[in-house]
């Protein structure tokens, strides 16, 4: 076979399986996707448009492939790849498999090649924002169900699945994703990840309330006013977390300079 | 008093200890029980003043009967006092654990009536929450110097991490700060903590994980107060390294001195800046100590006594080599990379793994997390140093002043003033 791969545009479903149906589309047919339009994404492109089919067992053999025939490491990073929000991720996961198929299961030790790297680079963001929304994400109490709101870059809730349902087996609770539009529920040892649009939680009962004014109050009174370091808080935790999490969002709109503690040093006496 | 006054004010009490994490301890949450903990500990949020807030963390009671000069709840300081119920503890421990406001507890306490019913008070607290609550968050308590080690096996037992307070780097700064505490009162439980963990360790490996018992799985950890009395950060460092080797301590804290008294004893509060700069520079060093390899002796020696307030004590360790330097980086062993300024653990681990399956260049080093603009000036990539790099030695050290800057910017201006007499070592 001629090394002359014929560039195209796959529209899919953009469903996981349907990328895996796209992948494995390719290299039957010697095709080079550099784009791929999905509904949620619509690209105007001036390469010839191929719609591909979702096949759910063409998509598990391709997935059981990349196990076995690049390595267990390299399908993670598939999967987990395509969770992450880097422009064109369909392209640069499917780089990544190309290259797996000509060097094999050695490709993951390619830290320094730009393809391998740039996916990599992609799992780690993903892996390191769901690290901080394990901490992050703030639950409300509404008459015993534990509900609470992300918005993050990356589609975070598979990961987060694990950790959050073994740490609180014993209560009922919703994360609900309002980027993504996708909610993780659990109750009673069971789970869920659904597509949702919207959900309108209830006003908070007074029981609620002051358990949220404690929590306020002691992460007012926790920091130490000799050592006021707002550029450094904003850099442990970025702004754009601060609206979901109970002690922060009232200091989203007081601004940026403003905070709960004068600026100049005051005596540490209290 | 209210529940709200109540914490305020033993929050409050209980700010000034630096160690929060909740690392150490790798516990699965069980089928019934709330709670579990992970290895490399988890941030829930970051106060004003930028640190990491992982553990409820205040105190149960702050009716002291010490005095002891550099605290804020000293006998003799004019604060309100109160002290928690094991019961209200308990209660509002796990109802900030359910909303993912916390990883768990950090318990300590002021010394009420005597070190043995300050014990019992926070053993009753903490079985509260382990036993009736079933709780499996994480749990850190600090052992009272004084008390019976009967009690401090059993508030082990029940906790994951402990620690005892070394309080100030010598023994000569604790008589005549500290006069209720002695040095030994305070190694006395450290040592136990050592043991009962190292013992509780191995007999985890001989018996069913249900039967052993588990005394302070996550090991133990200290701090010290720094620049409230006048040891070198020499002798800081040395006494660092003694107590990760001799009692093998997870984390050593260093506190720069708030100023929290008038005593005649300590610095006059007035005009005084906690020393933040200088706790910086201690913790790089603590860090090189613990993942890096390098010896307190290496750092510091008896003609530079104090780490150099410019510059990070890696890069100065480096300068001060020249011979070890330039490193092939694709060749160097792991050792001699992780020497190199700009070269993390991480990126040292990436290196060997990256050179199996071909040369490195600078792009590629780039893209491995390697920090060039440090590590530029000592390796070379299959031989041949970075194109256009013609400095001399004290061009290189300018180039990594002019690099440090925007870090020092971040202290306060009369921190910079330590420039004039520091750095004289490189």
């Amino acid at each position: 076979m001629s090394d002359v791969w014929r560039q195209v545009c796959y529209s899919y479903d953009g469903s996981f399986a349907g990328f895996l149906t796209c992948a494995d589309e390719s290299f039957r047919h010697h095709e080079e996707p550099v784009a791929f339009c999905s509904p949620e994404e619509e690209r105007i492109s001036l390469y010839p448009e191929h719609p591909v089919e979702t096949d759910q067992r063409r998509a598990k053999a391709f997935y059981r492939w990349l196990r076995e025939g690049i390595s267990p490491e390299a399908q993670r990073l598939v999967a987990h790849g395509f969770l992450t929000c880097i422009p064109n991720r369909e392209c640069v996961i499917w780089q990544f498999i190309q290259m797996g198929r000509t060097v094999g299961p050695e490709v993951t030790g390619h830290l320094a090649d730009r393809r391998v790297d740039a996916l990599y680079a992609a799992v780690r963001y993903l892996h390191n924002e769901a690290h901080l929304l394990k901490g992050f994400i703030r639950f409300s109490d509404c008459r015993g169900l534990l509900w609470a709101e992300i918005s993050p870059r990356n589609r975070v809730l598979p990961l987060l699945r694990p950790h959050f349902c073994a740490r609180f087996n014993n209560e009922t609770f919703l994360i609900f994703d309002t980027v993504h539009h996708e909610a993780l529920l659990y109750a009673r040892g069971r789970w869920a990840i659904r597509p949702v649009d919207h959900i309108d939680f209830p006003a908070n009962d007074s029981r609620e309330e002051d358990c949220q004014r404690l929590w306020k109050k002691f992460y007012d009174t926790i920091s130490i006013e000799g050592r006021y370091n707002p550029r450094l808080r904003m850099s442990n935790v970025p702004r754009r977390y601060w609206e979901h999490m109970t002690e922060l969002k009232d200091e989203l709109s007081a601004g940026p300079s403003s905070s709960s503690l004068s600026a100049p040093a005051s005596k540490g006496n209290p | 008093m209210e529940l709200m006054d109540k914490l305020e004010i033993l929050t409050d009490a209980a700010k000034y200890d630096a160690a929060c994490t909740s690392s150490g301890l790798d516990r699965k949450a069980r089928a019934g029980r709330m709670g579990s903990t992970m290895p490399a500990g988890c941030c829930h949020t970051f106060s004003a003043d930028g640190r990491c807030v992982t553990l409820l963390k205040v105190l149960l009671s702050n009716c002291c009967v010490y005095d002891c000069q550099y605290c804020v709840n000293r006998r003799s300081n004019d604060v309100r006092r109160t002290s928690f119920t094991p019961e209200e503890l308990a209660e509002l421990t796990v109802q900030f654990y359910r909303r993912n406001y916390i990883e768990g507890l950090f318990l300590s306490s002021a010394v009420i009536r005597n070190p043995d019913y300050t014990t019992e008070l926070m053993i009753r607290a903490l079985s509260l929450l382990r036993n009736t609550y079933g709780f499996g968050g994480y749990i850190h308590a600090k052992a009272i110097p004084g008390a019976d080690p009967r009690l401090t096996w059993q508030l082990g037992l029940l906790a994951d991490r402990m620690s005892v307070n070394i309080e100030l780097p010598s023994s000569k700064s604790l008589g005549l700060l500290a006069p209720d505490k002695k040095r030994e009162a305070i190694l006395q439980p450290m040592a136990q903590i050592r043991d009962g963990s190292m013992e509780s360790r191995k007999e985890l490996r001989k018996l069913p994980a249900r039967q052993a018992l588990r005394f302070a799985p996550a090991g133990q950890s200290t701090q010290m107060i720094i620049g409230a009395t006048p040891e070198d950060d020499r002798h800081i460092l040395n006494l660092t390294q003694n107590l990760y080797r001799k009692y093998r301590l997870k984390r050593v804290f260093y506190s720069a001195y708030m100023p929290v008294s008038h005593s005649s004893l300590l610095p006059a509060p007035e005009g005084f800046r906690p020393p933040l700069l200088r706790e910086h520079r201690l913790y790089q060093a603590d860090w090189l100590l613990r993942y890096y390899h390098f010896d307190a002796a290496e750092l510091l020696d008896e003609d530079a006594p104090n780490l150099d307030p410019r510059l990070d004590p890696k890069c100065c360790w480096a300068l001060r080599h020249p011979d070890f330097f330039p490193v092939e980086v694709n060749q160097a062993d792991y050792e001699t990379l992780l020497r190199v300024p700009g070269v993390g653990v991480t990126s040292a681990k990436r290196i060997i793994t990256a050179r199996r399956t071909c040369a490195l260049d600078e792009t590629g080093l780039k893209r491995l997390g390697v920090v060039l603009k440090r590590a530029q000036y000592f390796i070379t990539c299959g031989g041949r140093m970075s194109d256009g790099l013609r400095v001399r030695p004290d061009g290189v050290l300018r180039h990594l002043l002019a690099q440090e800057q925007p870090t020092l910017a971040a202290y306060e201006p009369e921190q910079l003033s330590l420039f004039d007499n520091g750095g004289a070592a490189i």
